[in-house]
């Protein structure tokens, strides 16, 4: 569709680092290469004191061009402390 | 977005307690999130009576104009008392937490839970029937 070269996960995940202020960032391309499906993980404590909806639209507001650009688009978002009570709960790292 | 579209939405989010946008209809989604969305409302036990969907790929100005909308970027969206609720993974948390049933059972939207055959109350106009599963 655009000319653009197709998003990747490597730069969706600086660019989320970046935007996000995020100490923590987990990129899936969920497409199969065509770089149009991710899911992602974001651990930031811009979330602080947020709640989901409002984390939600911060993450949609600082990716919007690149989410306009993809047909699938899926976030998990944590504080810190909340990413590590996770790790704690079901032993991911 | 025309001042059309802007008040055909409106109408669209007050028209049922429960609104869905989404991408196909409830009996054939045409996208997983929305498919997963459905399945969602479905187990909360959401009255269909009180549910109304919207398919955004039978309406160009609605796919575009909802995003505006609600300021957006995806679909599904789901609206609750014509609040704007979340999509897709907000619902999928809010149901894991519990929050999704508090939401949806204080815009008593749920299908009432069967009497207590013991209790005094008697149904008035519908005759009881039994659901096998």
């Amino acid at each position: 569709m655009s000319s653009e070269n197709p998003l990747t996960s490597d730069h969706l995940s600086k660019t989320i680092k970046l935007r996000l202020q995020a100490n923590e960032v987990e990129v899936q391309d969920m497409s199969g290469g065509c770089g149009q499906a991710f899911a992602v993980i974001i651990v930031s404590d811009i979330f602080r004191g947020k709640n989901k909806l409002t984390r939600h639209r911060m993450v949609n507001n600082a990716l919007s061009d690149e989410i306009s650009h993809i047909h699938a688009f899926t976030q998990k978002v944590f504080t810190t402390d909340e990413w590590e009570e996770q790790k704690r709960l079901f032993g991911s790292s | 977005m025309s001042e059309e579209t802007k008040k055909a939405i409106h109408e669209a989010v007050t028209s049922a307690p429960v609104v869905l946008f989404m991408k196909g209809t409830p009996e054939a989604p045409a996208c997983g999130f929305s498919r997963a969305t459905i399945q969602i409302l479905g187990q909360q036990g959401v009255d269909p009576a009180k549910f109304a969907a919207y398919n955004v790929l039978e309406d160009p100005d609605l796919r575009t104009g909802i995003k505006e909308y609600s300021d957006w970027p995806t679909i599904p969206q789901l609206y609750v008392s014509s609040e704007f609720v979340g999509g897709c993974d907000i619902i999928m948390s809010m149901a894991q937490s519990g929050e999704l049933a508090e939401v949806l059972e204080k815009a008593n939207a749920l299908v009432p839970e069967e009497e207590e055959p013991a209790k005094g109350e008697s149904a008035k106009e519908e005759p009881t029937k039994e659901e096998k599963a």
